[in-house]
This record gives C-alpha cells, structure tokens and sequence, in this order.
C-alpha cells in the first residue's frame, strides 16, 4: 500500500509533466487542425534554456536564493522559448498556410529535425546535469519498512500544472483572445471578417504553446536534473499521445491524458517490467482509441447532412 | 423615359446615383482566367439606404461581394468606401482583416457561417473582439481580471444582449449557434454583423431558405437597420417580395454588365430587366434591342 501511494505520486509527477507540454500540442491543434511535431524539441531546446540561464544565474552572478533562481530562471526560459515558437510559426509555418494539408506537418518534422541536431551541435552530444537545486521532502507516512515522500520538487510540478491548465483554460473560455481563438478555429476566414487578425492570433497561440512548453522544460529539468539533446522526442510522442487520449483540442484532457500516460508508465515500471513501460502505455491508447476515437474528452465530429 | 435615361447615361454612371455615396464601386472588372465574372461595373450605395443588386443567376453579384470584402482582388477598377466624417478606404487594397477592422465593412454569406460551436452570445462578442482586445491589454488585464476591461466586457455583453433581443432569441441565448433554426440562424448573422459597427452591410441572399414569415421577419430587421444605425445596407437577393418591398435602390447586373440601376419603380418596368429575367427567343433579341435602344447606342 505505502509502494503503491508512492507510485502513485511519482506517477501524477509525472503525467503533470506530460500533460504540460500537451497542452501545448493541444492547443496548436485546435486553432489550426496541425500537430506540432517540433513542440517535443520546442521543450527540449527550453530545457537547456533554462540550464543555461541557471548556470549564469548561480556560477557568473552567484546568485543563492533558490527560490528566487528558480523564478528567474522560468521567466527567461519562458520569453526565450517563446521567441524561438514565434520564430519556427514565422518561418517554418505560416508560409505555408493554405497549402495542403500535409506541408506544414512535414515542415514540422523539419524544424524538429533541425532543433536536435542545433542543439546536439551547439551544446554538445553528452548529458548536461544541473545541481539538485531543492532537495526538501514532505513525509506523508511512515513506517517500519516503508516511507512515502512528497518531494517539494513534486508539489511544486503539480501545482505549476494545475494553476496553468486553471489560467488557460479561462483565457480560452472567458477571455476575448480566447474567443478569437475558438472563432478562427471554426472559421478562419469569417473570424477576419469580423476583424479578427487571423496570422496574430495564430502566432499568439504557438508563443503561448512555447511558453508551457519552457514551463515543462524548466519543470523537467528541476525533476531530472539532467538534459540531452535527444531528450525531446520521447517525451514529446508520449506527450501527443497524452493529447490525443484526452482528446486533442480540449485542454483538460490534454492534462488528464498526461496523468494517465505518466500513472500507467509509472505502475508499469513499479509493478512489471521497467523495459515495457512504454509498450503498455502506448497500448493504452490504441484500446482507447478503438472505444473512443475522439479520445477521453473529446467532442465527437458530428456531421450534419 | 426612366429607361433611357439610365441607358443614355455613359459606361461611368458613378456620376449618377445618390449624392451622398458610401460606397462608390467605379468600373470594376473581375477576370477570372478568360472568363470575365464583371466587366466594367460601377455603382453607388447611398449613405443611409438599402441597395440591392439583383441579376440572374451567374450574373456576378457574389463576385462583385467578393471584391468589396477583399476576398478577391479586382483585375481592373476602383472600390472606394466613404465614412460619414470624409475617411475614404480603397477597399481593394486593404488587407483581409482590415476590410472590416478599419473600413468597417461586414458581410454574410449565401451559406450560414457562424461559429456553429459557441454560443449565440459568444458569436455576438466574437464580433467585438477589436475593442474588447484593446480595453483587456491584448488579454494581460483580462487574466488578471482589472477593472477597465470588466467594464467593456460588460458593455460588450450589454451591446450583444440589446441584439440578441431585437432578433428575439434572449431564451436561447447560451445555447450553440448551431442549434438554432435556419431562420434564426440567418438573423443572427445579420445581428453579429451589426455588432462589429459597420458603415456598410453586405448581406448575400439573406433571404435564401426563409418561409414567408422569417423572410417578413428579415424585412422589419433590415428597415431597423436601416432607420435606427448609421449602417447602409448592399444586398443580393432573388426573393423579389424582399428586394421591391425594402430597397431604396437597386442595381441589375446580367453577364457580368449593369443593365439597369433605379428606384424598385423604375426596375420593375424595365425592359432589359424583364428579357434578362424571363429570357427571350433568338428571333426576338432584334425586336427587345431595338425596344430598348441598344441597336441605336451600339450603332
């Protein structure tokens, strides 16, 4: 019972992780029916982001605050990323809206291609480890054999997950740019027609996607405490998965596909085999996907004849 | 002799028409490959009144639309918009968006285009989103929920309640759009339409679809349209009950060429209006043409 709760809390971590950087997969999906397949690099370039500016922040200022490093450091990580999703919309995507349907997602695989292989050149092939930055853990139980922990590192990844799925989902809701949003998603051109700039609110929304994807990367690399180059592609698939079991376009489900992915990886590795852990959660999935094919939350296409 | 003065009037009848104009379309050619979809069209929509262009079928009143709305781009011509305090746009150059932000026309479509997944409200704020971006810092205050934009969100809802109200759909105002009837679903275009403040309006075919009593419940939103706002009124439309009982003016393209611009008196016993329409044997074009001076111009 005391493994299984601590399973458990792992587990939640991360899947909080996973639906972080989905939420982002989700919410490009939605505006412009694309998948985003250079956002799992998009978290991985954000991750050696914020290494960076950690490095800088505690080595060349000397800086000791942890919490006020930690802060810095995902703001600045936060607006980099932010400006390199602007960029990749500029460069690698808007050109080629209004072509067919397939360009701009091979044009995706593209930008991701060349995100690893920059930062593999740039930064070198080898692991690159930051110092465990905080280490305090909550005892939630304990006894003679066993003690279940909630790492401060864990609270802070849940929390951070729950207060932005929170604020997105009310900016998307509530807000005037969420409207526009949903509008040029429906319609794109009859939302100009009504005024809306179609080409910001779609560049808005891949700079919002980047700025999760830093949060997750920033997030990741406090958990880990290590980043490689090629630390984009796992994640990222597992992530789109996580989209897609929730429900891609729908933002709790993107949230909630995560936890499921990381829930079921983590048991997995806890309870089977440590090598099949992705075979079982992508099996999840395609038995989902079979009963459900619009995933978990995801509103089903109906076709009026 | 109504007839021959519009006739006798040169290919630039811009120089006709209402004094005050807000829209003055002036020569106009829409070419599509060898085909030309308008050829050399030009027109008037006076300030404060409803036009209608009518034609047949394929006549190029849709592209004519398309060119206003900048969803085409005219091989020849000019489309100029004038606001009531002097601005003058050149629509034909203005990019997509800015057709509506900044000269401030809107239009529907022959088919409904609302946003079929949100509400009816939401189709009616959507409409706003210029101001409302403004006021919520281009959405920063809206997160943070200050109280300037609470302010113009609530007097967004407030402008999107007065039209909900006057197309008398207040019960079903949180529903989908795209649950409504057709007939509701046609006005609440007009009224999202109306929310982003336009000075013109252009409603293609509004009444296509409607029974007889929402195409009269068409015709009283238009008249309030018309006596109420500062919003002058284009519209294309084949039910003639709609077009003779509202327009204060109304222009007849046939193949792509004006054949009659007038008062819905004057159409009504146009000749060349009535061969476009009915038709009229080979044998008989001759006669019609010679009724109708087109012989003598030509000659």
């Amino acid at each position: 019972m005391e493994f299984f709760a601590q399973q458990f809390i792992n587990g939640l971590t991360l899947g909080s992780i996973y639906g972080l950087i989905a939420l982002g997969y989700t919410m490009v999906f939605g505006i412009i029916g694309m998948v985003n397949f250079a956002h799992g690099d998009v978290f991985m370039l954000s991750s050696f982001i914020a290494l960076i500016c950690f490095l800088i922040l505690t080595t060349w200022l000397g800086l000791t605050s942890v919490a006020l490093v930690f802060l810095i450091v995902l703001i600045l990580a936060m607006v980099l990323t932010a400006l390199w999703g602007w960029a990749i919309e500029r460069v690698a995507y808007r050109p080629l809206r209004g072509s067919f349907r397939l360009a701009p997602l091979i044009s995706a695989i593209g930008v991701s291609i060349f995100l690893s292989n920059f930062v593999q050149v740039v930064q070198g092939a080898r692991n690159k480890p930051v110092p465990p930055l905080v280490r305090e853990v909550f005892v939630l139980f304990q006894n003679e054999q066993y003690t279940v922990t909630l790492s401060y590192k864990q609270a802070i990844i849940m929390t951070t997950t729950a207060a932005l799925l929170a604020g997105f989902w009310y900016l998307v809701q509530r807000t005037s740019f969420g409207r526009a949003q949903r509008a040029c998603e429906q319609d794109r051109r009859m939302a100009a027609l009504l005024g809306i700039n179609v080409d910001r609110t779609i560049s808005l929304t891949f700079v919002l996607g980047a700025a999760l994807a830093a949060v997750a990367g920033t997030l990741y690399l406090l958990y880990y405490g290590v980043v490689s180059f090629s630390d984009g592609f796992v994640p990222g698939v597992k992530a789109f998965t996580a989209a897609v079991l929730g429900g891609i376009g729908s933002l709790p489900g993107a949230v909630l596909g995560g936890l499921i992915i990381g829930l079921i990886e983590t048991f997995w590795s806890a309870y089977f085999s440590i090598e099949y852990k992705d075979v079982a959660a992508f099996l999840i999935l395609i038995v989902v996907l079979i009963f459900k094919p619009s995933g978990i939350l995801g509103r089903p296409e109906v076709e009026k004849v | 002799m109504t007839l021959a003065t519009i006739q006798d009037a040169p290919p630039a009848a811009v120089s006709g028409g209402p004094d005050d104009a807000v829209l003055i379309v002036d020569h106009l050619t829409m070419r599509f490959g060898g085909l030309t979809a308008v050829g050399d069209v030009s027109f008037k929509v006076g300030r404060g009144d409803i036009t209608a262009l009518i034609g047949p079928n394929g006549a190029g009143k849709t592209t004519v639309f398309n060119c206003i709305t900048g969803f085409y781009k005219p091989t020849e011509g000019m489309i100029r918009l004038r606001q009531a305090d002097g601005a003058t746009y050149m629509l034909e150059r203005l990019p997509g968006h800015d057709v509506n932000r900044v000269a401030r026309v809107a239009r529907t479509f022959q088919n409904i285009r609302l946003f079929p997944q949100m509400t009816v409200l939401e189709n009616l704020l959507v409409a706003m989103h210029k101001p409302l971006m403004r006021a919520s810092g281009f959405s920063l205050a809206g997160i943070l929920g200050l109280s300037g934009y609470r302010k113009a969100e609530a007097a967004a809802i407030d402008k999107a309640a007065a039209w909900i109200a006057r197309i008398g759909l207040t019960h079903r105002a949180d529903e989908p759009a795209g649950d409504l009837p057709y007939g509701d679903q046609r006005r609440l275009e007009i009224a999202r339409a109306m929310c982003t403040d336009p000075v013109l309006l252009c409603l293609d075919e509004p009444a296509a679809g409607l029974n007889p009593r929402e195409s009269g419940e068409l015709n009283t939103l238009l008249r309030l349209i018309r006596d109420e706002f500062d919003t002058s009124v284009l519209l294309i439309e084949h039910d003639m009950s709609v077009v003779m009982k509202i327009s204060d003016r109304i222009v007849v393209l046939d193949y792509g060429i004006k054949i009659a611009d007038g008062t819905p008196e004057q159409i009504r016993t146009d000749t060349r209006v009535i061969a476009a329409y009915l038709g009229v044997d080979d044998e008989e074009v001759a006669a019609v043409e010679a009724e109708v001076g087109l012989t003598g111009a030509s000659a």
